[in-house]
């Protein structure tokens, strides 16, 4: 798909511009690189440090309401793109987490992560726009992850079988 | 503003890294070795779909986006918006400036609500190249599947919450 991609781009706009583009996406990946060893060093980190019996407390099967609302919030706290909250997202699951906190967790970073909101969503949309869209959004993480509870009460096996 | 970023996320690195000090030196090696280790299994991936993306946001017709999302388009306007959301390739630079560029060519806010938050929660191409690698397929479908209804509930609030 990539490789397609590029070469409608190649067709249809010529070599320079291809050239332009490819610049500007390498240049990307180069920014990006620092972040994404940052994210991996936090998420085996975090995995070493926090106690399993603590995280499934507070996020674990048990928690609860108050277990999606922890996530939530941790998910609104933690700086960073996709290439950070996966990898700590998954050393979640791993040491005990469940489904509805680990949704909650990323649908929070996604919709109202600040650093997110602050880098790319301010410039384009102005604050007014975008903290109208926040208080929109507040409510989000918590539905999707008591849907994802819900499901998961259902009979969705979501832990890989070797665990 | 990304070097602010990249300050915090090394300051959370740093301190993470103390405290595993802090518990012994095998332990802050072990760590520091299973998230390089994770780093470079990572690298060619987000190299493709970085650069991939780019390319293919490049090749999408961007002039079809604005009159779909209208504010007469109405429920209409927030499943198009949302399934263009989902489809949208690219990084934020593209999914936000597709958004912004709608909303001033006489999209309506919640259409582009709608548009913004689908793309957040579930552009295809995210889930593919970024959460799959990293976390268990079947969390990953789950979380995407109870995300569908959420740009509708976000257009919803935007229709009843005033705009400012």
């Amino acid at each position: 798909m990539a490789f397609t991609a590029a070469a409608t781009v190649y067709a249809r706009d010529g070599r320079e511009h291809f050239f332009t583009i490819l610049i500007g996406d390498v240049t990307l990946f180069a920014e990006m690189l620092p972040k994404v060893l940052a994210g991996c060093l936090i998420g085996a980190f975090v995995t070493m440090l926090l106690p399993r019996e603590m995280v499934a407390r507070w996020v674990g099967h048990e928690s609860g309401f108050t277990g999606l609302l922890i996530a939530a919030f941790f998910g609104f706290l933690l700086p960073g793109g996709p290439i950070t909250i996966y990898p700590v997202a998954g050393a979640f699951l791993v040491m005990g987490a469940d489904a509805g906190a680990v949704v909650a967790f990323i649908v929070s970073w996604t919709l109202i992560g600040y650093t997110r909101a602050l880098v790319w969503e301010l410039p384009f949309f102005g604050s007014d726009f975008v903290i109208w869209r926040i208080i929109e959004a507040l409510p989000l993480p918590i539905i999707a992850g008591l849907l994802a509870r819900i499901v998961v009460r259902a009979g969705f096996q979501y832990r890989e079988k070797t665990q | 503003m990304t070097l602010v970023i990249n300050i915090l996320l090394w300051l959370v690195v740093g301190v993470l890294a103390g405290f595993a000090a802090m518990r012994g030196r095998v332990l802050l090696n072990d760590s520091a070795r299973e998230g390089i280790v994770e780093f470079i299994l990572l690298l060619p991936r987000i190299g493709i779909g970085v650069i991939g993306s780019g390319f293919i946001a490049e090749a999408l017709p961007n002039e079809w986006v604005a009159p779909w999302l209208g504010p007469e388009s109405g429920f209409l306007g927030v499943v198009i918006a949302t399934l263009g959301g989902a489809l949208t390739p690219g990084g934020p630079v593209v999914g936000f400036s597709l958004g912004a560029a709608a909303l001033k060519s006489g999209a309506g806010a919640p259409q582009v609500i709608a548009y913004s938050t689908a793309w957040a929660l579930y552009a295809i191409h995210r889930l593919l190249i970024w959460e799959v690698p990293m976390m268990p397929a079947r969390v990953v479908w789950l979380r995407a599947a109870v995300s569908l209804p959420l740009p509708f509930m976000a257009a919803a609030l935007a229709i009843l919450v005033a705009r400012p």
